[in-house]
Order: C-alpha cells, then structure tokens, then sequence
C-alpha cells in the first residue's frame, strides 16, 4: 500500500519538475537546428523565478475569475500528468480516474484559460479564446477516437492496464495502433500550441493563439501559466511513452532499484521525443488558421478509422 | 416490520397531485393579489418536494410499498390505477427535485410577473399533469396526463401573447404537441390490442405484432416531445417563449417525461426488442447530439441557446437508450443496465443544470431586459452570484469533470466502449460513429458555453442595460446555488445515483449493475475495476489540494504586489467596448469549419468604394437546412390545401344544395355497394 503511495507522491513531484526543463530541452535542440547558441537548459525555470518575484499587472475590469483561473488551470493540469503513468505503473490515484477523466481534465483546464481570456474584454483575449476552442473541438474528439482505440485494444480504458497490456504477449503490431499513434501525435502538436498549429515564441498579435488569450496575464499568474503549459507537454509526451514505449517503466509494486531504472528510462524517452518534436518543428512551416481544422481533421479521421477497424475486426468475447 | 405494512405512497403522491390541481383552481383567485402568486408558488416547492420524497421512498421500498390505487373514474371498461413504479418513480425523484427548486425560484421571480394571472393558475396544473403521466399505470390516465401537460404549457408559452413571435412559437408548439400525442394514441391502441387492454399489466402480458411500428410511433411521440431531430422545431420556439422559470421546467423537466414515454414503451411495454430497433434510435440520437449543438453554436439568444442545447442533451440520452436497446436484444444484460443507467443518469443532471441555466438565463433577463448575448457583457460584476451559479452549470453541462455531466457521459462512454460484443456489424460499424459524435459534441458543448458564459458575464458591457444590472433578489440566488450544488455532489457522489436507478435496471433488464457503494472511496466501478474506473470526489480533492499547493508556493515564494492598470491596447487608449469579441464573432472559425455545410452558412463583404466614406458591411448568411427541406414544404402543401377548401366557404345556396344532395348519392352509392 505504502509503496503505491510513495510512488505516487515521486510522480507528482517528478511531472512538476521535469516540465520545464523539457521545455528547455526542445528549445535548446530547436536553437541549435537553427544554428543559434539557445537559452541554457535551465532557463524555464529561472523564467518561472523571475515571473514569480514581479509584481502582478491586472486589468482594472478583470473579475476575479481572472485571477482565480491560473490556479485552476495549473491544479488540474498537475493533476492530469500526475495520473499519467511516467517511470512507474500501478499509481495509487491510478485507479480514480482513467484516460478519459485525463483528457476531460484537460478540457476543463482549457474552458477556464478559454473564459479568462474573454474576462478583459479585449480583442486578443478574444481571438485567443475562439480560436482555441475551434481547435479543441477538433482536438478533444480525436484525442477520446485515440483513447477508444488504445482501450478496445487493451480492454481497459486505465493506463496503467493499458500499458501492462502493451507489454504483455498480447500486444503486436496493428494498424489501429498506428493509427491511434498518428492521431495522438497530431493531437499533442496541436493541443500544445506547437509548430505548425501555433507558434509558442510568436510575439506577433494576429498570428497568436494561445499567447492571445494568455496576453493579459503577468507576474505569478504567468508562471502558473506557463508553467501548466509546461507541464501538458509532458503529460502528452508521457502519455506516447507510457502506451507506446512501455519498456523499462517500473511495474507496480517493483524494488528501488526498478525504479530508478524507471526513472533514467523515463528521462531518456522524454528526451528523444523532445529532440524528435524539435526536429519536426524546425522542418515545418506554421499553417493557417484555417488550415489547422483539416490538420485535426486528419487525426479525428484516423482516430475513428482505428476505432471502427478494431469494432469491425474483433470477434465477439 | 411485516410485509403487509401499507405505505401509502401511492395515496400520498396521487393526493399531492389532486392538490396541484386544486391549487391550480385557488390560482385564479388570489394570483392578482398581492403575495398570491408567490403562496401559490411557495405551495407548488412544498408539494413537489413531498412528491420528491415520495418518489424516492417508493424508488428505494420493497415492492409491497408500490401497490397502485384504483380511481373510480375511468374509461368504461378499464380502470384508472395510479401509482409508482421503479421506473416512474426514478423519473418522478428527477423531475419533482428540479421542479421544487425551480417553484422556490419563482417565488421570488414570479413576482416580476406582468400578468401573474395568465402564468400562475397553469403552473400548478403543468407540474399535476407531468406527475400524471409518471404515475398512471394505464394508457387512459397517462394520455390524460400527457394532455395536462401539453396544454398548460402551452398555456404558459403563450402568456405573453403581446409578442407576435410569441404566438407563432405556441401555434407551432400546439401542432407539434397534438401531433405527438395522436401519435401515442396509436401506439397505444396498438399496444392494447382488439381487446382493448388499456392496463400497463395487461399490455405487458399480451404479445404485440405490430412492435416496430410502436418503436416507430413511440419514436414520433416522445421524440417529438423530447425535441429529437427533426421534430426539434418547436423547441427553441417555444421554450424561451414562456416566463424564464416555465422555461426551466418545460426544457429541464418536460423534455424528461418525454423521456419516460419512450422508455416505458419501448423497454417496458413492447417486451423483448430486436437488435434492429437499436439503429434508427442511434442514428436519429447521434444526429440531434451533433445538430442540437452546432445550431446552439449558432445562436446569440441566450435562451434559445439554452434550448438547443437540450435538443443535444436529449440525444445523448437517446444514445444511452439505443445502446441499451442494442445490448438488451443481444442479451448483454449487465451492458444493457450500464447504457441503461448512464442514459437515465444523463436524464437526471441535464434535469439539475438546464433549470439552473435557464433560471440564470432568467436573472439575466429580469436584471437587464436583454436575452441578446450581443448586448450584455461584463454582468460578473454586478450580479456575481448569478454569474458562479451560472458558471457552474456551464461546467456541468459541458461534460467537463468534477461536475454531473461528466460522470453521466463517461458512463456512456463506458457503455461505447463495451459494443464490440455485439454480434450483428451493423451496430458495431454505427456505434463507433455515434461515440464520435458524442464525442464532438462534448467538445463543441464546452465552445458554446465559454461562448454564452464570456458573452454574458465577462468582458465589458455591451449596453447601458447590462452597465446597470442589479443582482437578483434572495429566493433567485438561494436556489440557484442550491441547483449548482447539486450538479457539483451528483458529479462526485455518482455511485449514489448509480445504486438508487438499481429497482429501475432490475424492473426493466431484469439484472443491475455492481453495488457501487461497496467500492473503495466513492468509486464507480460500471464494470470491472481492471477495465475502469472513476472517483469524482477524488479527483475533485486532487484539484483542490493542488491548487492549495500552488497557492501556497505563490504565497510563501512569490511577489504579492498586484496593481491595476489599463488592459493593454497596442497604443489605440479608449476602445469602445464594441471593439470586443461578439458572440458571433467568437463563433466564427466554428461557423467556417462547421457551418458550410450545415448552415449554408455565406458571408457577403461589401466594401465601400475607395474614396468613399461609408463603413464597409460584413453579411452573414445562415439557413436553417432542416426547416426549409421538412417543414416549408408540408406548410406549403396544408397552406394550399386549405386555400383551395376554403373556396367552399363561398358558394351560393344552390350549389350548396347540390352538393349536400351530391353527397347524399354518393352514400347510398356506398351502402348499396358495401352491403
């Protein structure tokens, strides 16, 4: 029991402490593609310290869901990568909440980032708002299409019997699961606000979309922010790694020693699929805004087609 | 405690009804008095609350406690037995618990009134006439109640009858409830037979040879009242038509007997379904789910908002029902009572948040007169109770966790994922579909209320109205939270709702799902804790302790200076609060991504020549696909009809003659040949 909890805990803290040097990872690797020297590795998080020191700037008809939505937006963040699977299966809040409860935690960080950008009342926050939802409903039911497939698949729509599953004999290659794999993958780049969906280094008004409805935001709000921004991405990137590379992660109830195995797997899966993240963005030119809705067409499309080969190719059990 | 111990509850739950029926009379009295129409308000909360009670006792009883009363009225060779079920009692705790916060609303709301006279002596009738329908155990009583139901309703939509668009919602209305209840008159006949049983038991026992055309019928009548597509029309008609709380009550609480209607012939009266009647539910459900909230999306009234969004909540009951239809013909029992359970829990939360957002909605209309989203703006401030009540509906019903909705629609989602069981293709191909639409919805739900909620409460105000909102009064408030309170603990006590619909899934599946209040924590475990399993209290404490972890670190660690200042404006000061995003501008890219092919959806930019001084003007075009390829053409053809009988009405004597004698002929012409 205890270890579960334990193990539990170390996750919470690891999803925290991890995510911005993920971030400083891809930015890193994105700098050197580019030829450029980059900001050291550490930099996110003396960003998130200099953030928090400054003094907050609100907009003088700002309500206090304006203030209040940073915090709901980080805690349910939090909350969702630390379900996640990372180093180790078998979490003690495992069982609380599946894949499903995942990606509608996301959603409800994203309607309180989505509101708090219509609280000024200004244009940007406008723009930023509409054009993430428009993305999020393209997004969110290719994601659940995703987590269809991964559950019928497995029969569980829990990842940490997902990804016992996947290392199990029972798994082997399937065409749905790449598909899924494609889905998901297309997902991540746009729910995290990257190239070629939206620019997280844009400081150009119009071509914003996150950074819009987040413009208003300063100070200790910013970094909650930011931070929980931070902290998606490893949940997604977390998310590929624990379904689609399960091997090496500590199985529940396993020694110290499979854990810290864990833990240096884990390090090395976040850092290629930040090296390969970077490397597609260097390679890829921003879309269209309008362009985006066809791109997460795509992935819905794929989502449902792994779903309706894997209903249409099981027999009956 | 003997067996034989009577419970009256039957007596109990039939005598409130008689006393909202007296009420309804004592209304016409005293509702232009002062305080009258807040008494009769006040009594409705009370015997709707009894009602609630009532239904829960009988929900929760042994079946001894269920014994149904015998009237003296009746058809004359049938009796009129009133009492509860499991599955009329379940649906009598969902509408009767909405229905007594919405009757403590109007107590204060109510006394806006104009004409309390035209609103008040039907409310009480509408609410009797629902509790009917759930408690009639034959077809006679719950047709009559059905009736009640309709026409006091229309009654109530029709009360401000000074607006023209008023009176073309309750002609509307009143066609397509006429025609829904002809269309239950058939099934029932149908049901009953040339014997002419018109007793639920009696029917129950009989076999039935036309059952696909009572699943179509029943389809028809319910669906009609439940707003299914295309028989969706009346709805955001009729529903903002009335006074916010009947609103309320018609879109949160009606909808839901209709549900009822259907489920009792469809799962209780026909007997064992086909695997086949499962497809025309799911597809007429995954069509409304998805219609009911791209036209939501289209919307800038705040209430006809709310009412599409019932045409899609109402569709992703249905899902749950198909589901459970499909499953249930296939002998997937426990699969079965899952769908079963989700679509009646559905039923349920949408019953606690639609009644919360269209009191809100309510509020907002008495506060600044404007039901327009494009006109009000920033009411956060000034009506802040409202504005979170208003909030955590929105949460609720955009399915997002720890709220109700969410809990009803990740057991849906439970029940897809159990489908590729079934052994006929064809569902299994429709299903997967149909959880993509759920799944779209669910998303484009929570679009369309960042869209009503920022319209409404947040920004800047968009017109002196909303500058000078004034929070509404105590009764309002106080049930409003009541109502948000209850979708948040639905949400995270789920297993309760799940364990209570139990005597409902054994009366109809004749199995139940797991006990959930055996589980660890306040889990809900549908099927098996390996395959999934959700703990809404948990994770509700998870953000909770979360965000108290941030707030601490930011507490301990950071800056705790804040100033303010002017929101920042790229060097232009002063923008006019028309510069902010509009709701229609908000649902532009869902417009251009959505809208093409459902809508029709055009935009015309005219552009002033250059030189001139006049603004350019930027048109948008929308069509309403559905009411001009259905409903156009069937006015069109009855309009003509009527065009070409009505010459009849001008003919001279003789020819009347004529004709009367002609008529005579062709008679005799007809007996003689008959016989």
């Amino acid at each position: 029991m205890s270890i579960v909890w334990l193990t539990q805990l170390a996750q919470v803290v690891v999803v925290l402490a991890l995510a911005p040097l993920l971030t400083g990872v891809t930015r890193k690797v994105r700098a050197r593609l580019l030829r450029r020297r980059g900001a050291p590795l550490f930099q996110p998080y003396r960003d998130l310290l200099k953030q928090i020191r400054k003094e907050v700037v609100v907009a003088e008809n700002a309500s206090w869901l304006f203030r209040a939505a940073p915090y709901i937006v980080f805690a349910t963040t939090w909350v969702a990568a630390a379900l996640v699977p990372t180093f180790a299966t078998g979490l003690a809040l495992g069982a609380a909440a599946d894949l499903i409860v995942i990606v509608a935690l996301l959603g409800t960080a994203r309607f309180m980032l989505a509101l708090a950008g219509l609280d000024v009342g200004t244009s940007f926050g406008g723009i930023g708002s509409s054009r993430e939802m428009m993305f999020a409903t393209l997004a969110e039911p290719a994601m659940l299409m995703a987590v269809f497939t991964l559950s019928l698949f497995a029969g569980s729509t829990e990842l940490s019997s997902i990804s016992a599953f996947m290392l199990g004999p029972h798994a082997g290659l399937n065409i749905s699961l790449a598909l899924a794999l494609v889905a998901l993958i297309i997902v991540a780049i746009g729910e995290n606000g990257r190239i070629p969906v939206d620019n997280p280094a844009t400081h150009l008004e119009l071509t914003m979309v996150h950074e819009a409805m987040i413009l208003e935001y300063s100070g200790r709000h910013l970094a909650l922010i930011e931070a929980a921004a931070a902290v998606k991405l490893l949940l997604y990137l977390s998310l590929i790694a624990c379904v689609f590379t399960p091997w090496g992660t500590a199985v529940a109830g396993a020694g110290a020693l499979a854990c810290l195995l864990g833990v240096a797997v884990y390090a090395l899966k976040l850092l290629v699929f930040g090296f390969l993240l970077s490397l597609f963005e260097t390679a890829i030119a921003k879309m269209r805004v309008f362009r985006v809705p066809e791109f997460l067409g795509v992935a819905l499309m794929l989502g449902l087609l792994g779903t309706i080969l894997l209903f249409v190719s099981r027999a009956p059990h | 405690m003997s067996v034989a111990t009577p419970w009256f509850l039957s007596e109990l739950a039939s005598g409130c009804v008689a006393l909202l029926l007296g009420l309804s009379a004592l209304a016409i009295l005293i509702a232009p008095r002062r305080h009258g129409s807040q008494l009769i308000y006040g009594a409705c909360a009370l015997l709707t609350g009894v009602l609630a009670v009532t239904a829960l006792l009988a929900l929760l009883a042994p079946p001894a406690a269920r014994a149904a009363i015998q009237l003296a009225v009746g058809l004359p060779l049938g009796r009129t037995l009133l009492g509860f079920d499991p599955l009329g009692a379940a649906f009598a705790v969902i509408i009767n618990v909405a229905t007594t916060l919405v009757s403590g609303y109007a107590i204060g709301y109510g006394a806006h009134a104009r004409e309390p006279r035209r609103v008040v002596p039907f409310y009480p009738a509408f609410i009797a006439g629902m509790n009917l329908v759930l408690l009639a155990r034959d077809a006679f009583s719950f047709l009559i109640g059905w009736e009640f139901m309709s026409l006091a309703s229309w009654a109530l939509v029709v009360s401000d009858h000074a607006s023209a668009g008023n009176r073309r919602a309750a002609l509307v209305y009143l066609i397509m409830a006429t025609g829904g209840a002809l269309t239950l008159l058939f099934a029932f006949g149908l049901l009953a037979g040339s014997a002419g049983g018109y007793e639920f038991a009696q029917i129950r026992s009989a076999a039935h040879g036309a059952a696909p055309l009572v699943l179509f019928l029943a389809l028809v009548g319910a669906g009609s009242k439940a707003g299914l597509v295309p028989l969706h029309a009346w709805l955001p008609l009729a529903h903002p038509a009335a006074p916010s709380h009947v609103s309320a009550l018609m879109s949160g609480v009606m909808t839901k007997v209709a549900v009822y209607g259907f489920v009792r012939i469809v799962f209780d009266l026909v007997g064992a379904p086909s695997w086949w009647w499962s497809i025309p539910v799911l597809l007429v459900a995954g069509v409304t789910t998805l219609l009911g909230v791209l036209y939501a999306l289209m919307e800038h009234d705040l209430k006809r908002l709310l009412a599409y969004h019932t045409v899609e909540n109402i569709g992703i009951i249905f899902i749950g029902l198909g589901l459970a239809l499909a499953f249930e013909a296939s002998g997937l029992k426990s699969a079965a009572a899952l769908a079963l359970t989700a679509a009646i829990f559905h039923a349920f939360n949408h019953s606690l948040f639609k009644s919360l957002l269209f009191l809100g909605s309510g509020a907002v209309l008495h506060a600044t007169g404007e039901r327009d989203m494009e006109r009000l703006g920033g009411l956060i401030h000034r009506m802040p109770v409202t504005a979170l009540a208003f909030l955590a509906g929105c949460i609720a019903i955009s399915a997002l966790p720890p709220f109700n909705g969410f809990a009803s629609e990740w057991l849906t989602f439970q029940a897809i994922l159990l489908s590729p069981q079934l052994p006929q293709w064809v569902p299994r191909l429709i299903v997967p579909a149909v959880g993509a639409t759920l799944a779209c919805s669910a998303a484009l739900a929570a679009t369309c209320f960042v869209k009503a909620f920022g319209m409404t409460f947040l920004g800047r105000s968009r017109s002196a109205a909303a500058t000078q909102a004034r929070e509404t009064d105590r009764w309002s408030r106080g049930t409003m939270l009541l109502l948000a309170l209850l979708c948040l603990c639905a949400g995270i006590v789920p297993g309760f709702v799940m364990d209570a619909l139990a005597p409902v899934m054994q009366m109809i599946i004749g199995t139940r799902l797991a006990v959930q209040s055996s589980q660890p924590w306040l889990r809900i475990v549908p099927i098996d804790g390996a395959r999934s399993a959700y703990d809404g209290a948990l994770v509700l404490g998870m953000i909770v302790i979360a965000a108290l972890a941030a707030a601490l670190i930011v507490r301990r660690f950071a800056s705790h200076a804040l100033r303010r200042s002017a929101a920042w404006d790229c060097g232009f000061p002063d923008a006019s609060p028309a510069t902010q995003y509009t709701a229609a501008s908000f649902a532009q890219p869902i417009r251009r991504v959505f809208g093409t092919a459902v809508f029709r959806a055009r935009e015309h930019v005219t552009m002033p020549r250059p030189g001139d001084t006049s603004p350019a003007r930027l048109q948008v075009e929308l069509h309403d696909t559905l009411w001009e390829a259905l409903y156009l053409p069937v006015i069109r053809v009855v309009d003509a009809l009527a065009e070409w009988v009505n010459r009849l009405q001008f003919l001279t004597i003789r020819r009347y003659l004529t004709m009367v004698f002609a008529a005579l002929v062709l008679l005799l012409v007809i007996v003689g040949a008959w016989r």
